[in-house]
């Protein structure tokens, strides 16, 4: 009997395999990750990647952080401290009723499609925000009468009331400056004035920024910018310390910012941000309708103990709905100071000892970090606590943000002056209904900058006394860099991560 | 063969029609509106209900399904709910990213399995069978995701001989494309090379003990001789079952290793894609990975007829 050497079968099926996977590599050319930055660019790492373009139609911090002030621009900008400054608009006039506004446009402006920016392009992209954009925040734009393009760099805006919260706005995304001739496509190619233009998009992955010739003001220094998304906060520590991003933009795990401090190869960055986190209280009905449970359980929470179980200390404590950054900032900590005796003692003449709080906290990283300590604290004063975690967007959003089916929840309010959005309406999910708040608020907006301090503060303790939530404390902004790179903000004051101001030293 | 062959082809294709109608059932009965999650906590009733008709949701599922089926059948499977892009080129791309990461998962554990595990069964009595068997025992007991975690502390944070986390295609900087590989698809390949070498050694150990084994040494053939002309294509029969389970395995466990290694794979995808209610796209990935494993299955029944002549004989 002859044997004969076959070629094995089961080896020409892997062959086959593999010949298949290098066909298919000549064409898996569209998803990268760019390596180590070079001189000229930068990788940045950020949390949640932008589910498209479009800002007038889509939700979320993430689209705004990556495209504002980088691709779009508005005619007038926050800086470091807050204040308004120039950015399309180089001068801007009050009339003296204080309804009219008169700006003056830069003349050189163009946008990356190739049109020029001029003062109709402001007058669309302003009336735009009324008829075309679907988000809540499309109603700042309500305030608006009249838009008047008077020359090519002269536009006059005319309020329907005094509004000081107006120009405010138009700093944040409804500001954004659209060309009348790049708006078909924006969730997926956005046109804007901006010293960028978006190069690359490798879903699930990262975003290039590529600078753009020909852009009107000063040059910024990295010739590309990738925005790298990390779902887990240990790879995009990994990252860092590798070398494969030069800067983590937001940090997710304080706990391990140890690994950074003693290196001398890193610089960490710590400030304030917009994001309140709010142990979210239904005013609206369940056992936190009542007013005396509801200050119980300020009462109840141990707010530094919190911080430093659940966020490593790292955050500030506001007890109320205003960021140090706001102009009518105020400590409002000592309102309800920590006191459990306090706490069980309004636990039980509110009667709502024996009812079960469903804590219902979104499956983010401080919700469910902060979820078990709040629980705990609680059922030391005396409630009974049932805690859900509830999948982040779809599930939270449905039960907690839309029906208010909940009775407490932990979220991050991120906005920038959001306390109207949040506390002002009264179909908001926290339901509170207070007219006296509302009207203050409604009086802060027309009055002159002292009376709309004066009142703002008196809405913030207003808000805070009647305990319509609890405020657990605020996000840091955490941010760790390689030791040469420059400009990065300490404070994120805006919606915007601005890279026209970072260089390398 | 042509009989079995037809046979296979209608078992392939009724599976196929099964798991699809089971994949759009579940995504059905899925809580959370993707309209509302597309527009956000703020959206109007009426934006949403419009979404839903721009989309087709206000449609009834039977006419869904059918749509649904039409856009895949005709490689057009539409835009996202959620980013607006068109998904087939999306796909296309991240399924290229999974299978470089599977297959060279898989030769991994091939050419680590297929050795020691022939090695452990001739050996099994011996100390060093005993040692490399214990060996593999741990490694069966080890996640991927962990054996991943592993790799990155030691060799990417520890010695920084490798990055960390990534994906660069290979047309771009084969280099880097080759050291972002290496990690990701060890932590694959390491742990199923593992559960294949316990069923290479069962395999071989039964061929060893079979009388055709004995009449080949009785004829004067060395033990490995008779063992590599006689023995393989005998015990190769239940391993390519394994393999077939394991490539699913594979599929599946890309999943967490995307996310651990950072790839944007068709796992990375998947989990986005979940979390945004991008429901016609998880819908779509979930599909493609039924096909696959299907389509491995149908091909595993091919291979039997090639390596086991008997098999050929037709559906008698």
């Amino acid at each position: 009997m002859k044997h004969h050497k076959r070629p094995g079968r089961g080896t020409g099926a892997v062959a086959a395999t593999l010949a298949c996977l290098l066909l298919a590599s000549c064409s898996a050319g569209s998803t990268a990750t760019g390596g180590s930055a070079g001189k000229n660019s930068l990788n940045i790492g950020l949390t949640a990647e932008p589910a498209n373009f479009d800002f007038t139609k889509t939700e979320g911090a993430a689209i705004p952080q990556a495209l504002l002030y980088n691709v779009y621009e508005t005619l007038v900008k926050l800086d470091q401290s807050g204040k308004i400054r120039p950015q399309l608009a180089t001068s801007w006039s009050l009339s003296k009723d204080r309804r009219t506004y008169t700006f003056h446009l830069v003349k050189n402006a163009t946008f990356s499609n190739g049109a020029r920016f001029t003062a109709e392009d402001a007058k669309f992209s302003i009336e735009r925000v009324t008829t075309d954009w679907t988000l809540v925040q499309k109603t700042q734009m309500d305030v608006v009468d009249t838009v008047r393009a008077v020359s090519p760099t002269e536009l006059k805006v005319t309020l329907k009331r005094p509004s000081n919260d107006w120009l405010y706005r138009m700093t944040t995304r409804i500001g954004a400056m659209f060309s009348r001739t790049g708006v078909s496509k924006l969730a997926t190619e956005p046109v804007g004035t901006g010293p960028y233009v978006v190069k690359n998009w490798n879903r699930g992955d990262s975003i290039t920024l590529a600078r753009r010739h020909g852009y009107w003001a000063r040059t910024p220094h990295f010739a590309s910018v990738t925005l790298k998304y990390f779902k887990d906060p240990t790879a995009m520590n990994n990252a860092l310390l590798t070398g494969t991003i030069n800067v983590i933009g937001q940090m997710q795990s304080p706990e391990s910012l140890y690994r950074f401090q003693n290196n001398s190869k890193y610089k960490v960055i710590e400030g304030t941000t917009n994001g309140e986190v709010v142990l979210s209280l239904n005013n609206g009905s369940g056992p936190m309708k009542n007013p005396k449970a509801r200050q119980a359980v300020r009462y109840a929470i141990d707010h530094k103990a919190l911080m430093d179980t659940c966020w490593a200390g790292r955050g500030k404590l506001i007890g109320s709905m205003v960021p140090p950054t706001d102009p009518w900032y105020q400590n409002l900590t000592d309102l309800y100071p920590y006191d459990r005796d306090k706490a069980k003692k309004l636990v039980e003449e509110s009667g709502e000892a024996g009812r079960t709080l469903r804590l219902r906290i979104p499956t983010l990283p401080y919700a469910t970090a902060c979820g078990t300590v709040v629980k705990s604290q609680l059922e030391q004063a005396g409630f009974k606590v049932k805690l859900d975690q509830l999948e982040f967007p779809a599930a939270w959003l449905t039960t907690v943000f839309k029906n208010a089916d909940y009775d407490m929840s932990i979220i991050g309010h991120v906005e920038p002056r959001d306390m109207q959005t949040v506390f002002g309406n009264e179909k908001s999910y926290i339901r509170y209904d207070n007219p006296e708040f509302r009207a203050l608020l409604a009086k802060a907006d027309q009055g002159t900058r002292e009376q709309q301090i004066t009142d703002m503060r008196a809405a913030a303790r207003l808000v805070s006394k009647d305990a319509a939530a609890d405020w657990l404390f605020l996000l840091p902004n955490l941010m760790v860099a390689d030791k040469d790179i420059t400009g990065l903000p300490v404070n994120s004051v805006s919606e915007s991560l601005d890279l026209t101001g970072l260089g390398r030293s | 063969m042509i009989v079995r062959l037809v046979q296979r082809i209608g078992i392939l294709l009724a599976s196929l029609v099964v798991s699809s109608v089971l994949v759009f059932a579940f995504m059905a009965v899925l809580p959370g509106d993707p309209a509302r999650v597309a527009l956000g906590t703020s959206a109007s009733d009426s934006a949403v209900a419009q979404l839903r008709e721009q989309f087709g949701l206000d449609r009834s599922l039977v006419a869904q399904y059918f749509s649904w089926i039409h856009g895949l059948v005709t490689f057009d499977p539409g835009d996202s709910y959620i980013s607006h892009a068109p998904i087939g080129p999306q796909l296309a791309d991240r399924l290229q990213v999974t299978l470089w990461l599977v297959g060279t998962g898989m030769v991994i554990a091939c050419v680590l399995a297929l050795p020691v595990g022939t090695l452990m069964a001739v050996r099994h009595r011996k100390p060093s069978g005993l040692i490399l068997s214990a060996l593999s025992q741990v490694g069966v007991a080890v996640p991927a995701f962990l054996a991943g975690i592993l790799l990155i502390t030691v060799f990417a944070v520890g010695l920084g001989w490798l990055p960390a986390n990534g994906w660069t295609p290979p047309v771009q900087d084969p280099v880097l494309f080759l050291k972002q590989l290496v990690m990701p698809a060890l932590s694959l390949g390491i742990v199923q090379a593992a559960v294949l070498t316990r069923y290479v050694r069962s395999a071989v150990l039964d061929v060893l003990r079979e009388d055709y084994l004995r009449t080949a040494r009785a004829k004067g053939l060395r033990p490995t001789r008779a063992l590599l002309r006689h023995g393989l294509r005998n015990a190769a029969v239940p391993v390519v079952t394994v393999l077939a389970l394991q490539l699913a395995t594979l599929l599946v466990g890309s999943v967490v290793i995307e996310r651990v290694f950072v790839i944007p794979g068709l796992g990375s995808l998947l989990l986005d894609s979940v979390a945004n209610r991008d429901l016609i796209v998880v819908q779509d990935v979930v599909m493609i990975i039924a096909m696959a494993v299907l389509l491995v299955n149908f091909l595993v029944d091919m291979v039997y007829l090639l390596i086991d002549p008997r098999l050929r004989g037709g559906a008698s």
